[in-house]
């Protein structure tokens, strides 16, 4: 072993409760920083699949200003031929189109008032997850059939079941007056009320009829393999799709999402920060006194003829072995805790309330990865060689015969 | 007395003999306790925001329904009491605010746009001692009585509809027959809201001119009692289920709303975890101070031991040094949160993630609330815990062997 080396490891166990409590600071934050890291990022990524694959996609063309104001007469022409198209073109199933329109609902006991979209039946699968969550009947089949899906908590609310009637009014894309009736063939339970309550699919060429949309759709929905390939895909439709038509992605169409994750990372950061910053103090405080204790030592080896750089050097060695040491342990420590729950599951008392508010389950199965596992300790780790740069620097100030002169 | 006046001093000015050590030390507990006080204000602010912004939405503290109103909100889940019952049961007793609303699913038009809203019909009189949303007007004028014909929308809506101040709207709902029963009426006011989402999905009328489009004269299905702290509203809760008769369901905000409800339980208990962490990230290095600090002074000890002081007195001054120690930190940190908090009070702008934080149902500016309990509890916390951290050191500081220590070089 390197001579430096070894001298900065005996040096570290010279005071061990001093270098074991110091390490403890670091294991301490680093463990804490893996699990709290874990659990936020694999909750960010069911944040978002969860929101995303339940109805949104990852892209969606529209004309230009419908996602903000979401009127009837914001739409995307001959939304079936484009739709293929851009299917044919991009190579890929996961594209559907869409209509959108508000009407109220009735039975013939109860009426309420929802959002109802017409879908393409044969690839609405591909980009929604509520055909595969059809619990009662069957979803939808035939393009122009008078068939409605309606959510759980809808189809309790009108008290109707399979085979019944719905009678659906509201005002067409020219403004007119809109009826039908429907037949309710399916009944899905997402199990977000909210979706349950206010969301109901009719096959697209009945919408067609009803709402006078001329072939006309609101929104062709896309959904990207994975996150990453969003962009690119994003890109690609656009030169698909003619100039006068708006392509957004996820971010645009659902901006709630990352802004709610970018300020759960603001208020997270900075406690993060508090605890790095405490623990560099604590580092500051031990390499200071360590230098302090040595000044009649290092005195005499400046006296030999060694230079307060390479002492400095010694000092940093020493700062990053016992912060090696803190991360190594942290990292072990934090990625058993963060395995162990990710097999258990994590709760705490009212999170299912607050769960539910974020399309999210009621336990947490924290995911470690390397990133979750080394990020938060990496940080700490360089936090603790900063503090190390007063004490280091403290050597160059030192006079070599004042020095020999301190007390061994 | 005198004993502790020595050993405080003794205290005070060992701890100024290695003045750099102390003052990294202090520095270190200063930050620990800005960063507690600091960060609890701005979740006190965030969370109690949220939840007079909830309660605003759902104005009232206590609401009463028909059992099932709250998941079937139909017209014919109305309360079993007249609302000549009502007002007579209420006025008689001593509850400060309260009101009677009817409030239904429907589906407002204009000449361009429908929407699906909640449509609510209040008595302006009633509703102005509980200062809901829809008593915000921007725009306009407020709804007049019971029998005013015209309606209050959010300025979204009116944006989402395509309409306007002095326009016509048409709103449908249903009857208790489930017929289509629809009125025109005019906008005469815009009301705003911090959260975007209210704009949009609530429209006030009178409530006698809804009754009558309705065909449910004298019936409501909500009551909304307000409470003189939000906190606490069993008190208020137990009066309204006494002054009721018949099948109903009496529920406080925190039932009504759990995310709210449970909001207020988790924030209590982050706020206690947090600050253990914090101590906790801070004790290392308090112990770590202390222990230096005895081993420094290991002959000293000796000597001190050997010349009759008790061992407990020599645990009391390395506690004392200790408590010493974070009291300064104590008042530098308390000094400091205090001062980064004040300049903050008129709100710090997050607007950039606005919709994030809509849905934490948090509005876009921030006021960071500092209370007296939470300033109090983080003192405790950090005296408390430090006085035990220090116990170990302090003890092993008095178990020395005084030959022992005094030999030792």
């Amino acid at each position: 072993m390197n001579i430096i080396l070894r001298l900065a490891w005996r040096n570290l166990w010279r005071q061990p409760r001093r270098t074991w409590l110091t390490v403890g600071a670091m294991v301490f934050s680093n463990a804490l920083l893996v699990f709290m890291i874990s659990i936020q990022f694999s909750t960010y990524e069911l944040m978002i699949d969860n929101t995303l694959q339940a109805f949104t996609g990852h892209i969606q063309v529209q004309a230009p200003g419908y996602k903000d104001d979401l009127k009837m007469r914001q739409v995307v022409p001959d939304v079936i031929e484009l739709a293929s198209s851009l299917r044919r073109e991009l190579g890929t199933e996961t594209i559907a189109a869409r209509a959108a329109a508000f009407a109220l609902a009735s039975s013939e006991e109860r009426s309420y008032g929802l959002q109802i979209y017409g879908v393409e039946t044969q690839f609405e699968s591909f980009v929604s997850t509520i055909p595969g969550l059809v619990r009662d009947g069957r979803y939808l089949k035939d393009q122009d059939a008078a068939e409605i899906v309606i959510g759980k908590v809808l189809a309790r609310n009108l008290r109707v079941s399979l085979g019944d009637e719905v009678t659906l009014l509201g005002s067409g894309r020219d403004g007119s007056f809109a009826a039908a009736i429907a037949t309710v063939v399916g009944i899905f339970d997402s199990g977000v009320p909210d979706i349950d309550r206010s969301i109901a699919e009719v096959p697209l060429g009945f919408f067609d009829d009803v709402f006078y949309m001329e072939g006309a759709g609101h929104q062709i929905v896309i959904t990207a393999p994975d996150l990453i390939s969003v962009d690119p895909l994003k890109m690609q439709t656009e030169a698909l799709v003619p100039a006068s038509l708006a392509v957004h992605d996820w971010d645009a169409l659902q901006p709630s999402l990352k802004q709610a994750i970018q300020a759960d990372l603001g208020s997270a950061f900075f406690m993060y920060g508090v605890l790095v910053i405490l623990v560099a103090f604590s580092v500051l405080n031990t390499q200071l006194m360590s230098v302090l204790e040595r000044t009649h030592e290092f005195g005499i080896t400046m006296s030999l003829g060694i230079a307060p750089g390479r002492l400095g050097r010694l000092v940093f060695l020493e700062t990053a072995m016992m912060g090696l040491l803190g991360l190594v342990l942290g990292a072990l420590i934090g990625g058993v805790v963060t395995v162990w729950f990710g097999y258990t599951g994590f709760s705490y008392p009212g999170m299912e309330e607050m769960a539910v508010n974020f399309n999210l389950p009621s336990r947490f199965y924290p995911q470690a990865s390397i990133l979750t596992l080394f990020l938060g300790p990496t940080i700490v780790f360089v936090g603790g060689m900063f503090a190390a740069i007063y004490p280091a620097l403290r050597l160059h100030w030192l006079h070599p015969v004042e020095a020999m002169r301190a007390a061994p | 007395m005198r004993a502790l006046a020595v050993v405080s001093m003794l205290a005070w000015r060992n701890l100024w003999r290695n003045h750099r050590r102390t003052i990294v030390m202090v520095s270190a507990i200063t930050i620990a306790v800005w960063a507690m006080i600091f960060m609890t204000a701005l979740m006190r602010g965030m969370v109690n925001d949220m939840i007079r912004d909830g309660i605003r939405a759902l104005p009232g503290h206590v609401q009463v329904h028909h059992p099932d109103f709250r998941d079937d909100p139909s017209i014919n889940n109305l309360i079993p009491m007249s609302d000549a019952a009502l007002t007579a049961a209420f006025s008689r007793s001593d509850l400060d605010g309260w009101s009677s609303r009817v409030k239904v699913p429907a589906i407002i038009s204009s000449e361009r746009e429908s929407r699906g809203v909640t449509l609510i019909g209040v008595d302006p009189e009633l509703e102005q001692s509980i200062e809901g949303i829809g008593s915000n007007v921007a725009e306009g004028r407020n709804l007049e009585d019971v029998n005013d014909g015209g309606v209050i929308i959010g300025r979204k809506l009116a944006e989402k509809l395509d309409t306007e101040l002095g326009k016509r709207v048409v709103l449908m709902s249903q009857d208790p027959d489930n017929e289509i029963a629809d009125r025109g009426y005019r906008v005469v006011g815009l009301f705003e809201a911090n959260l975007e989402l209210q704009e949009e999905i609530f429209v006030f009328a009178g409530k006698a001119t809804l009754q009558k489009m309705l065909g449910i004269e004298n019936q409501v299905t909500e009551v909304a009692v307000l409470a003189a702290d939000y906190r606490d509203v069993s008190d208020e809760t137990e009066q309204v289920r006494a002054l009721m008769n018949g099948d109903v369901e009496v529920l406080p905000w925190q039932e009504l709303n759990n995310y709210l409800g449970s909001m207020l339980k988790v924030m209590d208990g982050f706020v206690l975890v947090w600050m253990i962490v914090v101590f906790l990230a801070l004790s290392f290095g308090l112990v770590n101070t202390l222990v230096m600090a005895v081993f420094e002074r290991v002959r000293e000890i000796g000597l001190m031991l050997a010349l009759g002081m008790r061992p407990a007195s020599i645990l009391g001054q390395i506690i004392v040094e200790s408590i010493l120690l974070l009291i300064i930190g104590l008042i530098l940190g308390n000094t400091l949160a205090w001062a980064s908090v004040v300049p903050l009070q008129d709100g710090i702008d997050i607007s950039a993630v606005a919709q994030g934080m809509e849905m934490f149902g948090a509005s876009s500016i921030l006021y960071p609330e500092l209370t007296l309990d939470d300033i109090v509890l983080a003192n405790v916390v950090v005296l408390v815990l430090g006085f035990f951290a220090s116990l170990s050191p302090a003890w092993r500081a008095s178990r020395y062997e005084p030959i022992e220590a005094i030999t030792k070089v």
